[in-house]
């Protein structure tokens, strides 16, 4: 129940008695690293979690921009999330299911020689990456999930960039017996073609989306479309802190475990907390899971990592508060890619995860009061740590997370020997061998010659026969 | 914060303060004229829907020009966006293509004021952020002196319309809002109670675009609206067809089309048709539909 230990809008009769009372095996880490005395840190924590507010804002982002067919959803979803936070056989219900089925806790790593290779901090790696499905994202879906059932509906809709998102609902669907139908867009399902197996493989649909710029944001875009024709027996189960209120807070929640869980290991291995915090952002909820439960330590640095793309200068990234600016998608008020005339820009990065022209609200708030920092690391810096994590410590990460790794590296040197930095490894990385193996130039010479020579926009010529077989498969499944 | 609480026909005291909720457009706006004349007629209004720049800036005002001399009582400019969540896929091509054109918010505004000049009640049918992105005030102003006489925001729920309730209401546009079937009556009162000009009521759960039947949850909705207001309710989505027109014409007070007219002009676009006959055909629909809503509609009913 570690999970739920903070307190939110949709369970404002909650409070941290009742949390304490009830604590479940997972939340004794929290219970015990709450425990040093840290006045400031305390009424920090007061005021982080009284976030969002009743109306689902994080100070001027969040709310709720949907159209009126879908208030009642979010209403009725608030309320079952409300309800579900304060039913101890809900919350003793997920908790067997992250420690029995998800594999939680995940381990905290000392990346030795990765320290020494850098000569900076010394680098501790929450291992995301070793959760069921690979990576971080089975938490969420767990909960959401499980409260679909508890809400009734019988048939879950999902949007995957990656495909991480998409594997992680496929399977807590084919575990919980629902129908899942995962919206992928065309550009994404050919970057992350295993995925798109991984995921029909477990049962669900996958339905490749031809519209708009083909990634990410359109999968979105089609999934809401769905949404809002099913929403009677449907259950959208977003994949990061966005979307509208309660979808930001309640996956931030379901996240929030992987900061209590590390927060406690790192007192536990080393005696006291770190000095930064890394993670990668893309929506944000591999990091808004592990900053949440370090907002109110303030002598904590928390760094997020945007991805660059082939740089903030260039136009062609998916930094959405380096590169962007306020504005509405997608159902929130946040950070976002757009032009002057208020459309949407294309993102671009080669990781497929983080490929999203939006920021999760609470990270845009973050941003603003200057309580986290983002930076911004490009796919060349990310495809260098991906490498060289793989040589030094024997993980081979996401390219997501990869990302997180580039930025640590920086932080570590800025930091000095001293320090302890925490870097969220929120993903593995089997999904992008093919995508590394080709910027590497690892492929024997016929691969290579088909490939091309451009890394960052694999061959074309490759990619056209991926997709038609990707669409191929999807129309035998339908 | 307390609603205020008015009828269509409770004069509006623009120097009174103003709630967020409050609605202060005035009590003849020309949507209210629109709706009284119709009524007057014992008919329907008849709401048609193009995208602005679509093909072209030019192609769609004549387009949407074409409309109103065939009979549609007011115009919904489409401003084309990125993503159109609430939108099926003829609007969606249609969209894009425009957006790939290079259409901009003041092409749409010039739209609104070229349509205008027909006298048909003009509003701009759009997603949120490129009002945001414009500038609120500044966009109710400019839409105002383009002539236009309100706007359609589908994806701004009445908690979040403090700063366009009150834009629109210094500039007298008249802010219309959607209901849906999934509508609670508590939701009902609350976008009735900020909404001007008449209440868009959704016939389905669904996005934009042709069905074979109209939902049958419109009926019900209308009269559930019906309930908590006197404002006009008009009915959108799916509505393809005279023979569809016709039957909503007999529950609601406004009959919305957008898909078909689009699908005219999408068709004609992939078939490199002439122009001139494609706005042409644009106008042979809306005049079916015109006859829909009068009840005096051929027996054949039209195919879009």
């Amino acid at each position: 129940m570690a999970w739920r230990g903070t307190r939110c809008v949709g369970a404002a009769r909650y409070s941290r008695t009742v949390a304490i009372r009830t604590a479940a095996p997972l939340a004794a880490p929290d219970a015990a690293g709450s425990a040093p005395s840290r006045p400031l840190g305390v009424e920090a924590a007061a005021g982080w979690q009284s976030f969002p507010d009743e109306s689902g804002h994080f100070g001027r982002f969040g709310g709720r921009f949907v159209p009126e067919a879908l208030m009642a959803a979010l209403d009725e979803l608030t309320e079952a999330y409300a309800q579900a936070r304060a039913d101890e056989a809900f919350v003793a219900e997920l908790d067997g299911l992250l420690a029995t089925y998800a594999g939680r806790p995940t381990p905290l790593s000392d990346a030795h020689r990765l320290t020494a290779h850098i000569g900076g901090a010394r680098i501790l790696l929450k291992r995301e990456d070793l959760a069921h499905t690979g990576s971080h994202k089975v938490n969420n879906v767990l909960g959401q999930c499980l409260l679909t059932k508890r809400m009734g509906k019988t048939r879950v809709i999902a949007e995957t960039g990656a495909g991480q998102h998409g594997v992680a609902t496929a399977t807590a669907c084919a575990l919980l017996g629902l129908e899942c139908v995962v919206y992928m867009g065309e550009e994404d399902t050919r970057r992350q073609a295993l995925n798109v197996a991984r995921m029909r493989l477990l049962g669900a649909e996958v339905v490749s989306v031809a519209s708009g710029s083909r990634t990410l944001k359109d999968a979105i875009n089609e999934a809401l479309r769905d949404w809002v024709a099913t929403v009677d027996h449907t259950h959208y189960c977003i994949g990061s802190v966005m979307g509208p209120h309660p979808f930001p807070m309640m996956v931030r929640d379901f996240q929030r475990i992987i900061g209590v869980e590390a927060r406690a290991q790192v007192l536990d291995r080393v005696g006291r907390l770190p000095d930064a915090v890394v993670a990668c952002v893309g929506g944000g909820s591999n990091a808004m899971g592990i900053f949440h439960r370090f907002i109110p330590d303030t002598e904590v640095a928390l760094i997020g990592c945007e991805a660059g793309g082939d740089g903030v200068a260039t136009g062609r990234h998916a930094a959405a508060i380096a590169g962007g600016a306020p504005g509405v998608l997608h159902g929130m008020r946040t950070f976002l890619l757009q032009d002057d005339d208020g459309q949407t820009r294309v993102s671009h990065s080669i990781s497929a995860g983080l490929d999203y022209p939006g920021i999760g609200p609470e990270h845009a708030l973050l941003h603003e009061t200057g309580r986290a920092s983002y930076r911004v690391v490009d796919d060349a810096a990310a495809m260098d740590a991906l490498g060289l994590v793989a040589r030094t410590e024997g993980i081979l990460v996401a390219i997501e997370s990869a990302h997180a790794f580039a930025g640590a590296f920086d932080v570590a040197r800025e930091l000095g020997p001293e320090a302890i930095v925490l870097v969220s490894c929120s993903g593995r990385g089997d999904k992008d061998v093919d995508t590394a193996a080709r910027w590497f130039s690892l492929l024997d010479e016929p691969a290579a010659a088909s490939a091309g020579g451009d890394c960052t926009a694999p061959g074309a010529a490759n990619a056209d026969a991926v997709v038609a077989t990707a669409r191929d498969a999807g129309g035998a499944q339908r | 914060m307390t609603a205020v609480h008015r009828g269509p026909a409770e004069p509006a005291h623009p120097q009174a303060a103003r709630g967020p909720e409050a609605n202060g457009r005035t009590m003849d706006s020309r949507l209210d004229a629109c709706f009284a004349a119709a009524r007057a007629e014992g008919r329907a209004v008849l709401v048609g829907y193009l995208p602005a720049g679509y093909p072209t800036v030019d192609g769609a005002i004549a387009a949407m020009r074409a409309m109103v001399a065939a009979g549609v009582d007011v115009v919904e400019v489409g401003l084309p966006y990125s993503d159109p969540t609430m939108d099926g896929p003829v609007i969606q091509e249609a969209a894009d293509a425009a957006l790939r054109g290079g259409v901009t918010t003041r092409d749409v505004l010039r739209t609104v004021e070229a349509v205008a000049d027909t006298g048909a009640p003009t509003l701009v049918m759009t997603y949120w952020n490129p009002v945001e992105r414009y500038g609120v005030a500044a966009f109710a102003a400019d839409l105002a002196a383009a002539g236009g006489a309100g706007a359609i925001t589908p994806d701004l729920p009445p908690e979040e319309a403090g700063p366009w309730l009150t834009a629109s209401a210094e500039r007298g546009l008249d802010p219309v809002f959607l209901v849906a079937p999934s509508s609670s009556p508590a939701r009902l009162r609350r976008v009735a109670e900020i909404t001007g000009g008449f209440v868009y009521a959704a016939s389905l759960m669904g996005v934009t675009g042709a069905r074979a039947e109209v939902g049958n949850q419109a009926a019900g909705l209308v009269a559930r609206v019906r309930e908590v207001t006197t404002l006009p309710v008009a009915v959108g989505l799916g509505v393809s067809t005279a023979t569809q027109a016709a039957q909503v014409a007999t529950f609601a007070d406004g009959v919305i089309v957008g898909s078909a007219l689009v699908r005219v002009l999408v068709d004609g676009q992939r078939r490199g048709e002439d122009p001139q006959a494609t706005v042409a055909r644009v106008g042979t629909l809306a005049a079916d539909l015109a006859r829909g809503v009068r009840g005096t509609q051929s027996p054949v009913p039209a195919t879009a």
